[in-house]
């Protein structure tokens, strides 16, 4: 009996890691920002309409070269961390006061509206890239991605992944606070 | 037209691959022959549907189609050819197509050169291989399309990272897939035997010869992503403990591990549950390797794109693979009969010995690359683990490894007689303690270091006095010996040749970690520098224009002190427009001992470059090592026991004495 428990061994070691990577990727942690080639550049061309069936004129380059500090976010109803990271958004808007703007990315028309329904709407204005075209021209890796655009309408900052108050106390915050300046 | 044709290509071979993974295996339980068969041709059939794929999506990136998404985000029209090509596999939707590709390669080799497998083992190890490809292509078709299209489609595409525009990284990852992916028919003939439970001698001669296979491809994969680090990032380093090297470290590693132990195995019908164990863990960390960096829980330089829910899919995938074969290990190894006994001191005992210092060597990488994400568990806080981890763990732990290896391939089986060898070694005493003195001489300063040297020596020594020692060199007429040289199994001038490589290499890296020197300043043209008695003069700097990129090229004449010339260097700063990226060129002059290493920085304003000068004593000896290695294990692969295909007794109809055993 003793000798069957030696070989299992190998198993609860690797069930042990396992549990581990897990926990590395449901809790969101961020093993170092993915910097983008896009900081300190204009914001990329693009034209977007709205969500089918939303009201608003979608979003496009001009719109974030306004002498307003905007964040951009990418978004979608399948994305799970976006889902968490919403509530911040709402947040951010609300007290902050911070001008946020959203593309939709590769979603149903349908099923965004309902998402923003639930949750509710913080966007000023959204672009629904049903492509995933504008992602391209952003340089977006995966859901969700943040970007932060300054009065010239350059991309300052890039947060890859779900936002979280710990990145919004650290960085953005001060980050928004000196661009508004 | 055509992607549309490799998507479909591409869910005919999963379904295909559903069928190898159920039919033969039921057929091997009910001792079927037909149903057995049908992993043969299924093997075949899916390497066919792969390979369309794979074309399809290369046609793709010749032609600049970018009204492929995975097109447009990787490759630009004005890139060569060549990068063209390299790009299919420059990214992860692709890179999964490419080692999808090699695993129905690795199948359809299994399936052709089998055929003197026992029936029921074959159609066991095919639908085995067949499963590792139901749950790539899965996650491939299901979350790294790489035919999707964009529309509209852009004018003009994103460009592969001008870092992997090279030659040394173009056949990096195909040469390291080969290996990681090679470990996998060693995982499937240790899961046939599991269900099967049965690991004989036979099992081990199909075994080794994939294993070494393998391991010669994945010591050349790493090797060539080391000298492009080297070459490319300009930092003058070839290894940086980085995630992404480690995660293809420890296979290797482990692999070499289970190179030795399936020896004892085919020897000695002996270490059969710790073989299939090692070949489990083996291409377990093989998967790690190739799927960690895709998952977002590290991140390095060059990582993938990171998304947690790929991240999901891919730890439920490593989770069923891993933990179901350690389940199935924990539930069929203690069946395994145990083998020949032997005394501590004999080869078993110093293979053994091999065995378990690669393990823990392994495991303090293992640790070492993971120990940041499980600290952060467990406190929160944020670490890295750097070289002095590894120069304080890993290297204390190769020293015995390497001592004992010179000792290892003179012991004889089951009792050695250790002070007969240990005066076998007498010579390579004398050359590791001549080493020692010449590297005091030459260089002084730590003492350690020195000491390394004199152990390479030894190991270099060790190995050529066995060689010699089985040829009769120096004692026997010098005919004789080369008689006895051409009638040597081939596997024994392997095990020297790789040995003597693995010794040279080690003088390289000890002599390139510890005393390289380097030299950072701002010249103007007419300036020169003086490092390691090489005086370097800056001539000019120039702007070029490269196919897709524009560049300042720096000229440099190096002379020595004396004034004599030595050769000139052009390091070159890539800048890439379409991505907006700066690429290092640095420009190296070797003379076999040491390598003279310049990159250009940038300009002050005022006519003068940053440039970077290192002084890389002995890198060419690392690759040269490696090369040495990499021929030894090739030797030993052409030796005729091991040839695939060999003929070898069946003792049995295997097909008739399957069924009672499983």
């Amino acid at each position: 009996m003793r000798r069957q428990l030696l070989y299992l061994v190998p198993a609860v070691i690797f069930g042990v890691i396992a549990g581990n990577f897990l926990w590395g990727l449901i809790s969101g942690h961020d093993p170092r920002a993915i910097p983008s080639v896009m900081i300190d550049r204009p914001v990329p061309e693009f034209d977007l309409g709205p969500i089918d069936g939303m009201a608003g004129p979608g979003l496009k380059t001009a719109d974030l070269s306004n002498g307003q500090v905007t964040l951009v976010n990418f978004f979608a109803s399948w994305c799970v961390p976006c889902r968490a990271e919403h509530a911040l958004l709402i947040e951010l808007v609300k007290f902050d006061g911070v001008r946020l703007v959203g593309i939709n990315y590769k979603n149903e028309a349908e099923e965004a509206r309902a998402w923003l329904a639930e949750l509710g709407n913080p966007y000023a204005a959204i672009g629904a890239d049903t492509t995933g075209r504008a992602g391209i021209e952003w340089g977006v890796y995966g859901l969700p991605e943040t970007f932060v655009i300054d009065k010239q309408g350059r991309i300052r900052y890039r947060h890859v992944g779900q936002l979280d108050t710990d990145a919004l106390k650290r960085t953005l915050r001060p980050l928004l606070r000196e661009l508004g300046k | 037209m055509i992607p549309e044709l490799g998507h479909f290509a591409l869910i005919l071979a999963l379904a295909v691959a559903i069928v190898q993974g159920v039919v033969p295996m039921i057929g091997a339980a009910r001792g079927d022959a037909a149903w057995m068969s049908v992993g043969r041709s299924a093997a075949f059939l899916q390497l066919i549907f792969v390979a369309t794929a794979f074309f399809a999506l290369m046609y793709a990136y010749v032609t600049s189609d970018f009204t492929v998404a995975n097109v447009a985000i990787n490759s630009h029209s004005t890139q060569p050819m060549l990068y063209k090509v390299t790009s299919v596999w420059g990214n992860h939707e692709g890179s999964m197509v490419l080692w999808v590709l090699i695993l129905a390669v690795f199948g359809a080799a299994v399936a052709g050169f089998g055929r003197n497998l026992p029936p029921p083992l074959r159609a066991r190890v095919l639908s085995v291989q067949a499963w590792i490809a139901i749950g790539f292509l899965s996650f491939s078709l299901f979350t790294s399309n790489p035919f999707e299209r964009v529309f509209p489609p852009p004018l003009d595409g994103r460009e592969l990272n001008p870092l992997l525009q090279d030659p040394g990284l173009a056949f990096h990852p195909p040469m390291l897939y080969l290996g990681y992916v090679g470990f996998s028919i060693a995982f499937s003939f240790a899961i046939a035997a599991l269900i099967e439970g049965r690991v004989d001698a036979a099992w081990a001669r199909w075994v080794r010869p994939w294993t070494l296979a393998a391991w010669c491809f994945l010591t050349g994969g790493i090797a060539l992503g080391s000298w492009w680090a080297y070459y490319e990032l300009g930092w003058g380093g070839w290894w940086f403990w980085d995630p992404v090297e480690n995660v293809s470290f420890m296979p290797w590693l482990m692999g070499t591990a289970l190179l030795h132990s399936a020896i004892v195995v085919e020897r000695r019908n002996a270490l059969k549950a710790w073989t299939v164990l090692l070949a489990i863990l083996t291409f377990s960390l093989s998967l790690i390797g190739t799927f960690i960096v895709r998952s977002g829980l590290l991140s390095s330089v060059h990582a993938f794109a990171t998304d947690p829910e790929r991240g999901l899919f891919i730890l439920l995938l490593l989770g069923i693979t891993i933990g179901g074969s350690l389940i199935l290990f924990a539930l069929r190894a203690p069946a395994l009969q145990p083998g020949g006994l032997f005394a501590p001191i004999s080869r078993e005992g110093a293979l053994v010995l091999n065995n378990l210092l690669l393990l823990v060597a392994c495991a303090t990488v293992f640790w070492g690359t993971l120990y940041p994400l499980f600290l952060e568990a467990v406190t929160g806080d944020k670490v890295s683990v750097g070289p002095p981890f590894y120069s304080r763990t890993f290297v204390p732990i190769m020293v015995p490894v390497i001592a004992a290896m010179a000792l290892g391939p003179m012991l004889s089986w089951k009792r050695a007689d250790l002070a007969g060898v240990l005066s076998r070694l007498k010579l390579a005493l004398g050359a590791a303690v001549l080493a020692v003195l010449i590297a005091y001489y030459q260089q002084g300063g730590a003492i350690l270091p020195i000491l390394a040297m004199g152990l390479a020596a030894w190991l270099f020594t060790g190995a050529v006095t066995e060689w010699g020692g089985r040829v009769k060199l120096f004692r026997a007429p010098l005919s004789d010996s080369l008689h006895r040289a051409r009638h040597l199994p081939r596997s024994a001038h392997g095990t020297a040749l790789a040995h003597a490589g693995l010794a040279i290499a080690m003088a390289g890296m000890v002599a390139a970690s510890n005393w390289k020197v380097e030299a950072v300043q701002i010249l103007r043209p007419g300036e020169q520098v003086t490092l390691a008695g090489y005086v370097y003069r800056l001539d000019s700097v120039e702007q070029a224009q490269g196919p897709n990129y524009t560049m300042d090229r720096a000229r440099l004449t190096v002379t020595t002190v004396e004034g004599e010339f030595v050769t000139l260097l052009g390091p070159e700063k890539r800048f890439y427009p379409v991505r907006a990226t700066s690429t290092t060129e640095a420009a190296i002059h070797t003379t076999g001992m040491a390598d003279l290493y310049a990159v250009i920085g940038d300009s002050d304003g005022q006519g003068g470059w940053t440039l970077r000068i290192f002084h890389e004593p002995m890198v060419p000896w690392i690759w040269a090592g490696v090369l040495i290695m990499i021929l030894g294990g090739l030797i030993s692969l052409s030796d005729r026991r091991l040839r695939v295909g060999a003929p070898q007794r069946r003792r049995v109809p295997a097909a008739a004495d399957a069924p009672v055993r499983a």
